[in-house]
């Protein structure tokens, strides 16, 4: 190529500088031939399996420009196309980057043991399911499997998107493509290869990037009956005006170039920043639904709210609240009412005392003696129907905590209450933010369907202000909702939930989004995966594909536009020649390439 | 029935997927439907049947073809 460059300059030089002919017409040639010859090679290939690739019609173009001995045109065309299929190589090797990065993570050696109890370094492939293998601080795991030995924290951010390190001993299990922060580890290998988690990520992951949409299915085909017909369109014009010149030039004009490349550009780039982010698409098709989502359906406990009750309020009321803790403590150790874990966690560290002569009243509490005190602990009807008096300040605080959704905890010392606790499942931090971007970004309805009573659902829906909340769900009864929208309002909806449990609803909506990722079943039933679990990935992921699906279409109105131009400027205008029809053609690749290039730093605003 | 995974160099031309997708398609004893070339990820996966050929003669297929191959993966189906 860079000869090709040289001799084409001394060709101009010998013509323009020196009006030597003959010099030019050698340089040009020889130029020329140099740079025919791996394009030709490439055309046999293509013509032995039967394809008319691009590379048909530019040897057949440059092998048309030395019929009519016009070398400059045959030189430069040739040098542009393979100046532009290195540009495009290398541009196209930095879209391909944030999934190379993801997949160079991948283990490659494993320190394996030996008939003889020796570990020796063999590759990955190598090791079967039950080896027994040395994990070295500062090594990857090259394995899904069982730690036998040893003690070690370990950094999992390839899998979880988290890189706080997790500390592992005997039992624990590790997975593949994470690190060894510290430690020494002897491990049973579980899984291996592509069925680890990691090998199965990757593979969704390039699975992702190089599945087909509908629009995309359709230029494939379109492009294997393009070139051929370029060709026949460039034979018919020779035919009738007997114009080499012009027969050559639409060969040249005529190839696909941009049209071909633009859609897959786009796709890489925008899934890899999605890679890279902790969000994996899986595939263009859920690109395209995910941008034009209308609906997006969640699930409440643990999807919206943290899915662990805990004290949300509390008040005292009178002196020794210390005393009184210990006997509520004491009272709710017994207890396995759900209610009874997150008061215990609240109060942590106390004095636990003998508790005698338990009574559990349903639909109300738990009466009982504590050291010689009765204590009562439960709900409101508990207390008025124990004679405990509620001052006008705690029937105000039982009334407020109620509004915010709390299930009260109420405990009364000798006739008298002393601690008012309000339990609710809490909403994960900063999704009320996320939810008002979703909204920003164009989903039109936001809808919480839960198991809840409305009541609770009702309390959450106040704090995050979704467009409808329904309670007293089952899954079916979710599905069938979900249903409705799609098949009676004909919205394109997402559902977001339990990996487990929601999964009739994940199968359902157009775009499944399970939480609790990590595990098979998340990446296995989602159409995204958001890893850890992370919620906050939710935005970046609609606006994600919204710029993807947004790149796509400019890709494909440069590359149309371009090919309309330069036909038309053939057939309408003078200055149109195979040297500039080929700038273009170049030209125009490099722009969709470049354009789907800034898929890669999309970031949210 | 075995399963291939063929790593190739760096692909970077659409008409290269149609080249080496049109090429492994016309072994004998390669499951047609099977045969997918991944452009993005450069890897070439198809079914074949082993008592028919082998991973080799699909390598060389592909190599014929002026692309270079970096490593294969054979597993059972």
């Amino acid at each position: 190529m860079v000869v090709s460059a040289l001799l084409i300059a001394t060709g101009f030089i010998g013509a323009l500088g020196f009006k030597n002919e003959l010099v030019a017409v050698w340089a040009l040639g020889i130029a020329s031939v140099l740079g025919a010859a791996p394009i030709a090679i490439q055309a046999y290939q293509a013509l032995k399996v039967k394809v008319v690739s691009i590379d048909v019609l530019v040897t057949i173009a440059v092998a048309g420009a030395f019929v009519i001995r016009n070398f400059e045109e045959s030189a430069i065309v040739t040098f542009l196309f393979l100046f532009g299929a290195y540009l495009e190589q290398r541009t196209l090797n930095k879209t391909r980057s944030a999934i190379k990065e993801l997949t160079e993570m991948a283990p490659e050696s494993a320190l394996k043991q030996m008939e003889d109890g020796e570990f020796v370094e063999v590759d990955v492939d190598e090791v079967d399911v039950g080896d027994i293998l040395l994990v070295k601080t500062g090594a990857k795991v090259p394995v899904d499997g069982t730690v036998l030995s040893g003690e070690g924290s370990i950094n999992e951010a390839s899998i979880t998107g988290e890189s706080l390190p997790v500390s592992k001993e005997k039992g624990s299990t590790v997975f593949a493509g994470t690190i060894l922060d510290n430690g020494t580890l002897q491990i049973t290998a579980d899984r291996v290869g592509e069925d680890t988690t990691f090998g199965k990520i990757i593979e969704l992951v390039e699975e992702a990037q190089d599945s087909k949409s509908a629009a995309e299915r359709f230029i494939d085909r379109f492009s294997k009956y393009y070139t051929p017909a370029v060709l026949v369109l460039g034979l018919l014009v020779w035919a009738f005006s007997r114009d080499i010149e012009l027969a050559i030039t639409i060969l040249v004009l005529g190839c696909p170039g941009a049209l071909v490349i633009g859609v897959p550009v786009s796709n890489v780039a925008g899934i890899g920043n999605g890679a890279r982010h902790g969000v994996l698409l899986k595939g263009s098709e859920v690109v395209g639904d995910f941008s034009r989502l209308d609906t997006m359906v969640f699930d409440k406990t643990g999807t919206l709210t943290v899915g662990n009750p805990s004290v949300a309020e509390k008040a005292y009321y009178g002196g020794y609240i210390d005393e009184a803790l210990g006997y509520l403590a004491s009272v709710e150790r017994e207890s396995d009412h759900p209610l009874a874990k997150a008061v215990l966690d609240e109060i942590g560290e106390t004095t636990i005392s003998p508790v005698e002569s338990t009574e559990v009243i349903k639909g109300g509490g738990i009466t009982a003696t504590v050291d010689g005190h009765k204590v009562a602990v439960g709900n409101v009807a508990l207390m008025e129907r124990e004679g405990v008096p509620l001052s006008e300040q705690a029937t105000a605080d039982i009334e407020r905590f109620e509004t915010n959704g709390n299930s009260l905890v109420l405990t009364a010392v000798d006739g008298e209450l002393k601690i008012l606790m309000g339990v609710r499942d809490q909403i994960r931090p900063g999704v009320r933010e996320d939810l008002r971007r979703l909204k920003k970004l164009g989903v039109k309805n936001l809808i919480m369907l839960s198991g809840d009573n409305q009541g609770t659902v009702d309390a959450v829906n106040r704090e995050l202000g979704l467009t409808q909340a329904h309670g007293n769900m089952l899954p079916e009864d979710k599905a069938a909702y979900i249903r409705r929208l799609i098949e009676q309002e004909g919205q394109i909806v997402a559902f977001v939930g339990d990996g487990v449990n929601d999964s009739p609803s994940l199968a359902l909506a157009h775009i499944g989004i399970a939480m609790g990722s990590g595990t098979d079943v998340a990446i296995e039933t989602s159409d995204v995966v958001l890893m850890n679990s992370d919620f906050s990935r939710l935005p970046h992921a609609f606006g994600l594909t919204k710029a993807i699906a947004r790149n796509m279409r400019q890709n494909i109105l440069i590359a149309v536009g371009v090919v309309l131009l330069l036909l038309s400027a053939v057939f309408f205008s003078e200055w149109m020649n195979m040297s500039i029809g080929m700038l273009v053609h170049e030209g125009s690749i490099l722009v969709v390439i470049l354009n789907g290039m800034r898929l890669l730093r999309y970031k949210l605003r | 029935m075995k399963t291939a995974t063929i790593s190739l160099e760096t692909l970077a031309c659409p008409s290269c997927v149609l080249k080496i997708e049109s090429a492994a398609k016309s072994l004998d004893g390669v499951d047609k439907d099977s045969v997918k070339v991944l452009f993005n990820s450069s890897k070439l996966k198809l079914d074949f049947d082993d008592e028919k050929l082998s991973v080799e003669d699909v390598e060389k297929a592909v190599t014929a073809l002026g692309y270079e191959v970096k490593k294969s993966h054979v597993k059972d189906k």
